[in-house]
């Protein structure tokens, strides 16, 4: 028995979560746990309350709908990784998620506890930052829609108030057809990004960029979106020379320094994937749509 | 505080009735409570894979799961393997006759987790397999001979198609 104590609840649905994370003291919600329970055990976090979500109705679904990608907060990472309707609309997703931890953790991992956990490093939130997500929150006045950008507010911490949980995500969809590539750095397979690359790109007839999405996740306490760069890509056609030159300026942002990795060492990174990211990107346009 | 439910869960095909408190793992309920202690725990925080189970067919991490969580649910373990306890499952064969284990520890996640590999993919690569294993540690075989063990016993049991796979 390695958990600390705690009273455990599994209500049914969103409205008695809601009342149960208001009423409570030093509660906190169970998703997949397979970043909650290690904390757990490790007793790094000694909550009275465990609300366990795995019970609660119609929080696990993928709805495509007019140009988004609706997708609830308990859904499995394995059931993302397995959706025709992700591979179709949001194909840079179905490719960052094979690298999200292991079959075993993606079977019960959720995208909602990915994104409330906000590591620094892990690939959804980098697709949730690079597609500009909106997430929606259900609390005790209701619900409410955050923009992505403005969800992490601190390390590993979200935008949410104590009675309040994720309830769903909202992915805007890219035309199909569009070059897209999720690139990381990672010890081994399986293992959180120490600096990942997520590129989103259309080209115009002639082949030169109209419309351009790059993030870097890992650098820093949440994904950082390289705007000067993408700007500078407008009008570019990818030749890898002209892309070194553009990329070279990520080498001026931020970067975390730890056991993993020295800043500098991260910052090199950044340069080179999202230029790997964009060359592969690239050769993915298709304007009849994949095959 | 020591809350405690009661559960119903399967496993291995057999029912179960329990009183747990509500903060045990699954990994110490099958352990401790049902005498289930084929399920092993390496490092009881995710990251060695000793503890994977199936969970409703799906290989999960039991030290990453509460009991309580399992109410209603069907468990396999690596007990439940093979067909009974004279015979051993093709894919047991397969790490017998192919040295697939030294000590054994990391043996029941990792068959439990190939096990649903094999399910979903009846002829995987050699890359699939390693891919497929990469969230199981083992501090003996250097990954040679289990990799060799999962591409046979991907053999054995297309070549038995019919055979009964749980
Ligand atoms: C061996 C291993 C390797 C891993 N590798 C990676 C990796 O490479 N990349 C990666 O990104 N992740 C990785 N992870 C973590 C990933 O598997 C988790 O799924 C994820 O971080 C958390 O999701 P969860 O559903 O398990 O949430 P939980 O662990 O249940 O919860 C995480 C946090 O989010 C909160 N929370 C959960 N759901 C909600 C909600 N709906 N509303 C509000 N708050 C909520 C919880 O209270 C908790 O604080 C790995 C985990 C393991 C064990
Ligand atoms: S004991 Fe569960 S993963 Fe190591
Ligand atoms: S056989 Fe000893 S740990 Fe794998």
């Amino acid at each position: 028995m390695k958990p600390p104590p705690f009273s455990y609840h599994d209500p049914r649905t969103v409205a008695d979560t809601v009342g149960l994370l208001a009423s409570l003291d030093n509660a906190k919600l169970l998703a997949g746990g397979q970043s909650l329970m290690p904390m757990l055990n490790m007793r790094y976090v000694l909550p009275d309350h465990i609300i366990d979500l795995n019970r609660v109705d119609g929080l696990s679904y993928i709805k495509p709908r007019d140009g988004v990608l609706e997708i609830g907060a308990m859904t499995r990472q394995r059931d993302i990784e397995f959706s025709d309707a992700v591979a179709e609309r949001c194909p840079l997703m179905a490719e960052a998620i094979r690298q999200v931890g292991h079959r075993q953790t993606r079977n019960r991992g959720t995208l909602g506890g990915s994104l409330c956990h906000l590591d620094p490093a892990a690939e959804l939130v980098s697709i949730a930052a690079a597609l500009d997500a909106k997430v929606t929150v259900a609390g005790k006045s209701g619900t409410r829609e955050i923009d992505f950008a403005a969800f992490p507010v601190a390390y590993m911490t979200p935008a949410l108030e104590l009675d309040e949980l994720l309830t769903a995500v909202t992915f805007p969809c890219w035309p199909r057809g569009h070059g897209y590539a999720f690139v990381e750095f990672a010890r081994r397979h399986g293992d959180f990004a120490i600096v990942s690359a997520a590129v989103l790109i259309e080209e115009d007839k002639s082949g030169k960029i109209a419309r351009a999405s790059v993030t870097l996740g890992g650098m820093g306490p949440a994904p950082v979106r390289a705007a000067e760069v993408e700007r500078a890509l407008i009008g570019e056609t990818i030749e890898e020379k002209r892309l070194r030159e553009i990329c070279e300026s990520l080498r001026k942002l931020d970067a975390i320094d730890d056991i993993h990795a020295p800043a500098s060492y991260r910052q090199q990174l950044a340069t080179v994937l999202p230029r790997r990211a964009l060359i592969k990107a690239h050769e993915r346009i298709a304007p009849e749509g994949w095959p | 505080m020591s809350d405690t439910r009661q559960i119903a869960v399967t496993v291995n095909g057999m029912r179960y009735q329990e009183i747990v408190p509500v903060r045990v793992t699954l990994a110490d309920f099958l352990r401790h409570q049902l005498g289930l202690t084929g399920t092993h725990l390496g490092c009881e925080h995710g990251v060695c894979g000793a503890c994977t189970i199936l969970l409703d067919g799906r290989s999960a991490r039991s030290c990453l799961m509460l009991a309580v969580q399992a109410d209603g649910h069907e468990i396999l373990t690596v007990e439940g393997i093979a067909p009974n306890a004279d015979t051993l499952h093709p894919l047991q064969e397969a790490f017998r006759d192919n040295h697939g284990l030294q000590c054994g520890f990391c043996t029941p996640g990792i068959l439990t987790t190939l096990l649903e590999l094999l399910r979903d993919n009846p002829d995987p690569t050699e890359e699939e397999v390693r891919i497929g294993i990469s969230g199981n540690l083992c501090r003996c075989t250097g990954y040679q001979n289990i990799v060799i063990a999962a591409l046979d016993a991907a053999k054995r049991l297309r070549g038995s198609s019919g055979a009964s796979q749980p």
